[in-house]
């Protein structure tokens, strides 16, 4: 079990952003809505808000999902069935 | 029809024809969202959306209470839907990979963790960090948070390194999180301030 020079990088990236307290994946999961709508309205993400920010940056599953989410906000104004 | 949140939420937990109703509107929407959010991708198509759609309603009305009402229901609903159907799709593509084959690599050879910067300066603070964390990952983590971090890097999903280690993704993100602490304070032991390891690499 050996780090590569990538590995090594991206877990520098990871470990410089981590926090003592951060929100797991199902947390995030719960708030990422709320985020993702106040991001595209362009609104200051609220201290509540600002550990999914985190989390976001330490976490490429969620951070892949949040992307897909905000792909998908842009067509879901209308709720009606197509 | 559009409903408000409140409705959603009040007709999804009826029961009789208006909850059937609100079933079958919902599951057309996250439909048409998932198949937004996952255009392109490989293996997507009308059959395997059609089955997300399903597992993710089976956990949506499971969590109906979970729902606090600051987003709009469908962004709610529909970022559940996204992570059953990718959850779905990395599962898929990993299912017949074993850890061991992820982890089995080439050694670590620490020259080669260098930047090829033109700063001398900034190369030589690489190296120390480097060589540091390298040293701290060997000697600071245990062999289950090494495996885990280093499967993490090299893709393997959560869901499947969790099932591997015979865990949960939650279990799974605190086991990392701690080890990534860990690291972190031991650099800082070691002298490295928060901004330097952001501007080193």
């Amino acid at each position: 079990m050996a780090f590569s020079k990538r590995e090594i990088e991206n877990l520098l990236r990871l470990v410089s952003r981590t926090k003592d307290a951060e929100l797991n994946c199902e947390e995030c999961l719960a708030l990422v809505a709320e985020f993702a709508e106040q991001h595209l309205a362009g609104k200051s993400i609220g201290s509540g808000l600002q550990a999914v920010e985190q989390h976001l940056a330490v976490c490429d599953e969620c951070r892949e999902e949040y992307e897909a989410l905000l792909v998908t906000l842009g067509k879901i104004d209308d709720d009606s069935p197509a | 029809m559009n409903r408000d949140n409140d409705t959603w939420v009040a007709q999804l937990s009826s029961a009789g024809a208006e909850r059937e109703v609100a079933l079958t509107e919902l599951r057309v929407v996250l439909f048409r969202n998932l198949r937004k959010a996952l255009a392109g991708r490989p293996h997507v198509d009308n059959s395997f959306l059609e089955d997300a759609v399903q597992d993710a309603l089976l956990r949506i009305l499971d969590r109906l209470d979970q729902f606090q009402g600051r987003s709009r229901f469908v962004t709610w609903a529909t970022s559940i839907a996204i992570r059953v159907a990718l959850g779905e799709l990395r599962r898929s593509r990993w299912k017949d990979v074993s850890l061991d084959s992820v982890l089995d690599d080439t050694d670590y050879a620490p020259t080669r963790a260098v930047d090829s910067s033109p700063s001398p300066e900034l190369l030589v603070q690489q190296e120390a960090l480097f060589h540091k964390l390298h040293e701290l990952i060997e000697t600071a983590l245990t062999e289950k948070q090494r495996a885990a971090l280093l499967a993490e890097l090299r893709g393997m999903p959560q869901d499947e390194i969790a099932r591997h280690l015979g865990s949960n993704r939650n279990a799974l993100y605190k086991l990392t999180h701690d080890a990534r602490k860990k690291l972190k304070s031991a650099l800082q032991n070691a002298g490295y301030r928060e901004d330097e390891l952001e501007l080193t690499y």
